[in-house]
């Protein structure tokens, strides 16, 4: 049995979208999956503004700072658009085997790209997203299977080719 | 993304929040990650190397990245090095890419656009590791195994074609049908500088002399019916390697023209084409002709001539050479053995006798139909003489001179013989009716025994 997940909404986000994903989670990581009162301004301290972004680093380490991280993984949940100094974008970060991570729904959403939103595609994004962060944190790496959600995505349309469930072998790795 | 998993990255950056995320990001993938915050401990790291991939910021303090670019490639060359750098500049780009960088990116950098150059450098890495493995593997094998012998006569000219082969030269490769002309080319290809690139084969002989310039030269779509499609020529597929021109002698008086031109100029032009194409090719040609002869006669241009053989190698015929008789056979025997999966591996004492007497008019090439035809026939484990074809002509003298009613007589000879003079079968297979045969009996002097 894995240790549990505790969902933080870090607002501006959906919480319908974060409710949404709780019941796919526990099928996935077959365990406790709860969700935390959605925190304000958390993520306002990590705003740059050369970037006009929210540096995701700088609220992984907010996150351990606030929220008590034995036996449990924390994710955050954000609406706001995450960045690394290096990269341009990120759809989430994670702390490999560690404790906290945190995805982006910003750029999960059709909207961004100027399609019309689709509600539908933006809860398989974001529960694909959340899988994948969350398996960094039990200490998953990048698979190699184009259907398991640990599959590296760095595009939305590679987000969808691949599934919300993890492979054989990376459930394997896990002991499921 | 097996291959890429196991593969090593080195992050050279001073920003240590540049390194922690690309190896943090880099770690995810399964790749083996090390990072440098200065031109000193990169270069300490490279000594432990290898490593596939660098990814070097340009502005550092101290040594810059692209004085640090020319170090790392110094001490590994194999590794591919992606430059990155927050200040864009042409000129930066420019200098990293001629110094050989295997690209440039700007920071931030777009995750798919990093994670795809990753990829490419790698897949770059592995194609070169590949490619130096190979030409190393080529090396190895394009040594002189394939020609069998020990005799001066073979030895002299295994020595001449391996001093050729170090040059460009032009050779012109001689010798009597079935000699191994081809084989000797192909040598002098794979011991010279050109071994990675093709050795490309044209038998003059062979393509009609309508097509051969088509054959040489190419020829464009539509350049005459049937030409539904660009065609590359010989000569253009010979680019950077060897073009090996068989049967020299037989090449038509206009083609003698165009190839003389070509020799000169190393240019030339697809049949139906006007553009001017241009190939580094170096030449090898053989023929069997007495091109002396040939230029006397007016059959053969002597400029042509004296532009092919610049350096020529004479091999001499099998009967010239009997003591590699022996190791010929059974080399051909170890061939055919394993072709034909018969377990023959030895030839009677007899046989090779007979072997060894025979005059070989068809050379090696002879000698090799002769043990594959025994090879069918034989009773494992050895060939035995009744296996061979010629039982009798073995036993002929060899004709005292050259002239055609010489070799006539011991052609009628061994025809009677073979017939066991019955006159009119041998008649039959020499295509000549009764009389003539007792008119040339008459005329040889020969004797029924």
């Amino acid at each position: 049995m894995l240790i549990p997940i505790r969902i933080v909404p870090l607002l501006p986000v959906s919480t319908e979208l974060i409710s949404s994903i709780v019941h796919p989670l526990r099928t996935v990581y077959q365990n406790e999956v709860s969700v935390e009162q959605p925190a304000a301004k958390i993520v306002d301290k990590t705003y740059d503004d050369s970037r006009a972004q929210f540096n995701s680093t700088l609220l992984i380490s907010e996150m351990l700072r606030r929220y008590p991280y034995e036996q449990t993984k924390i994710i955050g949940i954000t609406g706001v658009d995450l960045f690394v100094p290096i990269l341009t974008y990120v759809f989430g970060e994670a702390q490999l085997d560690g404790p906290v991570s945190v995805i982006s729904t910003y750029r999960l959403d059709d909207a961004v790209y100027g399609l019309p939103p689709d509600p539908a595609l933006l809860f398989e994004r974001t529960l694909k997203e959340a899988v994948h962060e969350l398996g960094h944190n039990y200490g998953l790496y990048h698979c190699k299977n184009f259907d398991c959600a640990m599959h590296t995505s760095t595009t939305a349309e590679d987000i969808d080719q691949k599934g919300a469930a993890l492979c054989n072998d990376c459930r394997k790795s896990l002991g499921l | 993304m097996t291959e890429i998993k196991k593969s090593s990255l080195l992050i050279v950056d001073d920003e240590p929040i540049v390194r922690e995320s690309l190896t943090k990001w880099f770690k995810q993938d399964g790749f083996r990650v090390e990072s440098a915050e200065h031109a000193n401990a990169a270069l300490k790291l490279m000594e432990k190397g290898p490593w596939d991939v660098v990814i070097l910021d340009i502005k550092m303090p101290g040594m810059s990245g692209l004085d640090l670019l020319k170090r790392l490639r110094e001490i590994d060359r194999g590794a591919q090095v992606i430059m990155a750098t927050a200040f864009a500049s042409v000129e930066s780009a420019v200098q990293a890419l001629k110094d050989g960088a295997f690209d440039y990116v700007t920071k931030p950098i777009d995750p798919d656009h990093l994670s795809h150059l990753v990829s490419n450098a790698i897949q770059q890495k592995r194609l070169e590791d590949e490619n130096s493995i190979l030409r190393e593997h080529i090396t190895e094998i394009s040594g002189v195994n394939e020609i069998v012998g020990e005799s001066p006569q073979i030895k002299r000219v295994i020595d001449l074609s391996l001093t050729v082969a170090k040059t460009d030269t032009t050779v012109m490769i001689r010798g009597e049908s079935g000699t191994g002309k081809e084989l000797i080319a192909r040598t002098i290809h794979a011991n010279s500088a050109r071994r990675y690139f093709p050795i490309i084969t044209v038998n003059c002989g062979a393509v009609a002399e309508t097509l051969l310039e088509s054959e040489l030269f190419g020829h464009e779509r539509g350049a005459f019916t049937g030409a539904q499609y660009r065609r590359k020529g010989k000569f253009e597929m010979a680019d950077g390697g060897t073009i090996f021109l068989d049967e020299i002698g037989t090449v038509s008086p206009k083609m003698q023209i165009e190839l003389l031109r070509v020799i000169e100029t190393k240019q030339f032009t697809r049949v139906g084409g006007n553009e001017v194409l241009s190939s580094d090719f170096r030449i090898i040609c053989a023929t069997n002709r007495n091109l002396e002869t040939a230029i006397k006669e007016g059959s053969f241009r002597e400029d042509l001539y004296y532009r092919l053989n610049v350096f020529s190698v004479l091999i001499p015929p099998l009967r010239e050479r009997r003591m590699d008789i022996p190791q010929l056979a059974q080399f051909f025997v170890k061939k055919y053995s394993m072709i034909m999966n018969r377990p023959v591996s030895e030839i009677s004492g007899e046989a090779m006798d007979m072997l060894v007497r025979y005059d070989w008019p068809g050379n090696v090439r002879e000698l090799e139909n002769v043990i594959e035809r025994a090879m069918v026939l034989s009773q494992p484990p050895s060939i035995r003489a009744t296996d061979l074809p010629f039982q009798n002509v073995t036993k002929l003298d060899q004709p005292k001179d050259d002239t055609l009613a010489a070799m006539e007589k011991l052609h009628v000879e061994s025809i009677l013989e073979s017939s066991k003079w019955n006159i009119t079968r041998a008649a039959e297979i020499l295509d000549i009716d009764r009389v003539t045969l007792y008119n040339k009996i008459a005329k040889y002097g020969l004797k029924k025994p």
